[in-house]
């Protein structure tokens, strides 16, 4: 066509626009959702950009950082004290097995020991925040997939075991109760006792998940072989903790490495399942609550009598040096890197949390999953987002 | 036996959990719903929830054991104690013997705002002036009324627990609570 | 025929504002009951307590709350559309009502052809929800409205030919008559209960519920909804009184699939192994009526409660290989059992 006015040839370009705009709105190849950050899926800020091709979804981005509080340089401008108290708001719901590593590496600079006595508590209250902490996960997973009472059901146990923490520590979930040297209190009375019952209520908390979710066809159908890890893939992507237990790597810090706490001193078992799947996810952390009420009972049988704190002097100077230790979080490795140049607080410390890895395997294993299998999977990694962004 | 299908013995949990709730009771008051009873939850303005005696709800300021040493001023991770103080010259505690020099405390200002309730200022403060009691209830619709006063906080002083015994094999003494 | 000899206009005003009535109603009731109450003691809770006797004018204080909301529309959205859809979601749920017998004169209007009727006008909800999911600009409303849509035609399919089952039986589409033939009926020769289908129309009956689950968008099958991850999926750009329309036509369907339910199955408004005169009938068949409905919606609710959702996929899967053989394997044997006995 060739135009014979000006009036023409702009209604042929506003034709040809018109055409191009509608082509493009009619274009079923890829949508882009924003699956957060404010997604109740990602209980946190956590975004992953997704393109979907209907209902499929083809790439899958998790992109982090909304929450970064800046943790890791905070910690240089506080003494070892201080940092307890940050450190407590990494992986808030497991809390006191945060404090645990870094109090741990901060020791080892000082070449000092905490007393039995205090390392059996220690060992006590860090499966107890492990119990806290999966509580949540087992009743939250079935909240992801649909099911509205599971997580009600696990705010209810959860509470009980947040009291016998508070009782001794007087925070429910920011405890800040580990020193270096030890304790800064010991049990009170009675606790051990009561601590019994509650392990009884958290045995039949995990006999009910079992009929409700897992025994479920409908929950099994949601899960098995959807998001399934291999092995070597999770072993490449830094998987730690339960997630990788459930790719059938039989590997546990509280057995293979275990910084002096009081696992060595009882009888339990590394639980793994072959699978990979979010089922076996699921199924593995069920386990350990199960296993970490029977190490809990256990324990408080043999709490050896003592002092509850070496002999440290009233200010603390870490000497110079550096150590990583890592323990087995109720999440994964959770390791601190400190770097002490004699000072009253630490030159640098390094985290390493285990949900940045475990979310890192994201992209892989979200290649042509349905958008609902993303929430699954999303929910089976189980990842906290003050853990992923510190 | 076989096994039942999952999905009616997920049936059979929640009516069990609901059969719990509404009828808590054994005997012949069986069939009396009494889900007041039953729930697990605390109805909050009505019942009030008692937080185990070592939580850490308020910072309690025993006024006479302080010397407004700043110490725990200083160790606070997000400096929200504000202390003054001045030097005053007290009366000899034997007759004959020199005046003393005793710190007298202006201001002990908590700002309960930014307090992330951590408790290092009870643990550092070497002459038992802090204690934390378990209250909960000093909301305020105005944040700058959340900063207590040395008043305020010497009034939390009826409300400090004593401290708890400890379990069998402990070497810890069981300190006092200055009344 | 009855009592009073009413003009047609006074006769069809009281009609009218008793539907206007009784649909706030039925979903407050069972809001309050099952939403509020049952789920709370299935999760060791109270539940709302504070509003009214034991928290039962809760519902009222949230419709206020709702009225009060500035009702925003999303800048992209196609604003007439985005306006018409929860009205036409609400109309199918009233035209429901219309056929819905309380007793043997107490219905709005009896048609001949009630079932097909009830059927039909139920699924026009569908068409709401695609109009609220496609208006909203939003991706996720988009993708809730998609597979609302992809659930219906699967569902609708098994729903009918459950009904056919029952229809066959019954030998009429009228659900007055439905109902009579189960008070009238008997089972081989036994007639003391008369014959409420649910007894030898056990499989449609499950059919049925399965079906009105997914169309009722309840979990198991709540995937256009799906809180977790489509974030309330087609609604999910409503506020204040849109999204009560919305709330009140979820609830008020519920109860009305409820009500189809213990008329086909469980015999409506007839009292098993009572024979009472129909103008009794008229004043207690509600009330008959009512605890039907409620033993149902127990039943629709419990579930909801207990399960976690499917895929869409599976639903489909479910719906196509599992549920429409089975409902037209029933049609099948009851046409030989209507034949041989």
């Amino acid at each position: 066509m060739t135009a014979t006015s000006d009036r023409e040839q702009m209604a042929y370009v506003s034709a040809q626009a018109a055409d191009a705009r509608v082509n493009v709105e009619l274009d079923t190849g890829d949508m882009t959702l924003n699956i957060g950050p404010q997604h109740p899926a990602t209980h946190g800020t956590l975004r992953i950009a997704c393109q979907l091709d209907g209902e499929q979804v083809v790439v899958a981005e998790p992109i982090m950082g909304y929450m970064h509080r800046g943790y890791e340089k905070l910690c240089e401008v506080r003494t070892y004290p201080q940092c307890t108290t940050l450190i407590n708001r990494i992986d808030w719901l497991g809390s006191f097995a945060n404090e645990v590593p870094f109090i741990l590496a901060a020791e080892r600079l000082m070449e000092v020991e905490a007393p039995p006595r205090a390392q059996w508590i220690r060992t006590i209250l860090f499966e107890l925040s492990r119990i806290a902490n999966l509580a949540l996960f087992l009743g939250d997973m079935g909240v992801q997939i649909g099911a509205l009472t599971p997580v009600f059901f696990a705010f209810r146990d959860r509470e009980r075991v947040l009291n016998q923490i508070e009782e001794v520590t007087g925070g429910r979930f920011h405890p800040n109760f580990d020193r270096i040297g030890g304790l800064k209190d010991d049990l009170p009375k009675g606790w051990i006792e009561e601590t019994h019952a509650v392990m009884i209520k958290m045995r039949t908390f995990c006999d009910e998940m079992e009929d409700l979710l897992v025994g479920n066809e409908i929950f099994q159908a949601r899960c098995r072989g959807v998001g399934v890890i291999p092995s070597d893939v999770a072993l490449g992507y830094g998987l730690s903790g339960a997630n990788l237990r459930a790719s059938g790597v039989d590997w546990d810090l509280r057995r293979d490495a275990n910084p002096g706490l009081a696992w060595n001193e009882v009888d339990w078992k590394v639980w793994t399942h072959p699978d990979g799947d979010s089922f076996a996810r699921y199924w593995v952390r069920l386990q350990e609550t199960r296993e970490a009420t029977r190490i809990v009972d256990q324990l408080l049988g043999g709490i050896p009598s003592g002092p509850i704190m070496a002999k440290v002097p009233r200010i603390i100077k870490v000497p110079a040096g550096e150590a990583y230790l890592s323990t087995e979080n109720p999440l994964g490795e959770m390791g601190y890197y400190v770097v002490s140049k004699g000072d009253l607080g630490p030159f640098r410390v390094k985290i390493r949390t285990p949900s940045f890895n475990n979310i890192s395997v994201v992209p892989w294993v979200m290649k042509g999953v349905y958008v609902p299998d993303v929430i699954t999977i999303l929910g089976s990694l189980y990842f906290i987002l003050g853990d992923i962004d510190r | 036996m076989p096994q039942l299908p999952g999905l009616i013995k997920g049936l059979g949990v929640t009516a069990r959990t609901a059969g719990r709730t509404l009828f808590p009771k054994r005997g012949w008051k069986t069939l009396i719903p009494a889900p007041q009873k039953g729930a697990v939850t605390v109805q909050y303005p009505h019942e009030k929830e008692a937080p185990p005696d070592r939580a850490r709800g308020v910072i309690a300021l025993h006024e006479e054991n302080c010397t407004a040493c700043m110490l725990c001023s200083r160790s606070c991770p997000d400096w929200c104690i504000y202390i003054e103080g001045h030097k005053v010259k007290a009366p000899p505690r034997r007759e004959g013997g020199k005046p003393r020099t005793v710190n007298m405390l202006d201001r002990f200002d908590i700002d309960y705002a930014l307090c992330m309730y951590c408790g290092i200022c009870v643990e550092v403060c070497p002459f038992d002036a802090l204690f934390w009691t378990p209250e909960y209830e000093y909301s305020e619709p105005r944040i700058a009324d959340l900063l207590h006063d040395k008043d305020r906080l010497g009034e939390w002083m009826e409300t400090v627990p004593d401290f708890l015994d400890y379990e069998a094999g402990s070497e810890q003494k069981v300190r006092k609570v200055p009344r | 025929m009855s009592l009073l000899a009413l003009a047609y206009w006074q006769e069809t005003g009281i009609k009218l504002g008793l539907a206007l009535a009784v649909i706030p109603t039925t979903s407050l009731v069972l809001v309050y009951l099952f939403l509020f109450k049952m789920m709370a003691f299935m999760q060791s809770r109270l539940g709302p307590n504070d509003t009214g006797p034991y928290g039962s004018l809760q519902l009222i204080a949230e419709a206020i709350k709702f009225l009060q909301k500035e009702d925003i529309h999303p800048a992209q959205a196609d604003r007439r559309v985005f306006r018409m859809a929860p009205v036409v979601v609400l109309a199918s749920t009233f035209l429901l009502y219309v056929v819905l017998p309380a007793g043997p004169d107490a219905v709005v209007e009896n048609l001949d052809t009630g079932v097909f009727y009830a059927m039909a006008v139920s699924s026009l909800s569908v068409l709401g929800i695609l109009m609220a999911g496609w208006a909203s600009a939003n991706k996720y409303a988009l993708l809730g409205g998609l597979r609302a849509a992809g659930q219906l035609i699967a569902y609708e399919l098994p729903l009918i030919l459950a009904v056919m089952g029952v229809v066959v039986q019954a030998e009429s589409l009228n659900l007055q008559r439905i109902v009579e033939a189960q008070a009238t009926g008997e089972i081989f020769g036994f007639g003391a209960i008369g014959n409420p289908f649910i007894l030898t129309q056990f499989l449609a009956f499950l059919i049925f519920m399965i079906a009105a689950q997914a169309e009722l968008t309840q979990t198991p099958f709540d995937m256009p909804v799906a809180e977790t991850e489509l974030v309330g999926g087609f609604h999910i750009e409503y506020t204040g009184f849109r999204f009560l329309l919305f709330f009140m036509a979820e609830f008020g369907t519920a109860f009305a699939f409820a009500a189809l339910a213990s008329v086909m199955f469980l015999g409506g408004w007839w009292i098993p192994g009572f024979d009472v005169d129909d103008n009794i009938l008229n004043i207690l068949g509600p009330g008959v009526m009512l605890g039907k409905i409620l033993l149902i919606s127990f039943f629709i609710f419990w579930v909801r409660f207990t399960y976690p959702r499917l895929r869409e996929d599976q639903l489909q899967k479910f719906a196509w290989k599992v549920l429409i053989p089975l409902a037209l394997a029933n049609i099948v044997l009851t046409g030989i059992f209507k034949v041989v006995f």
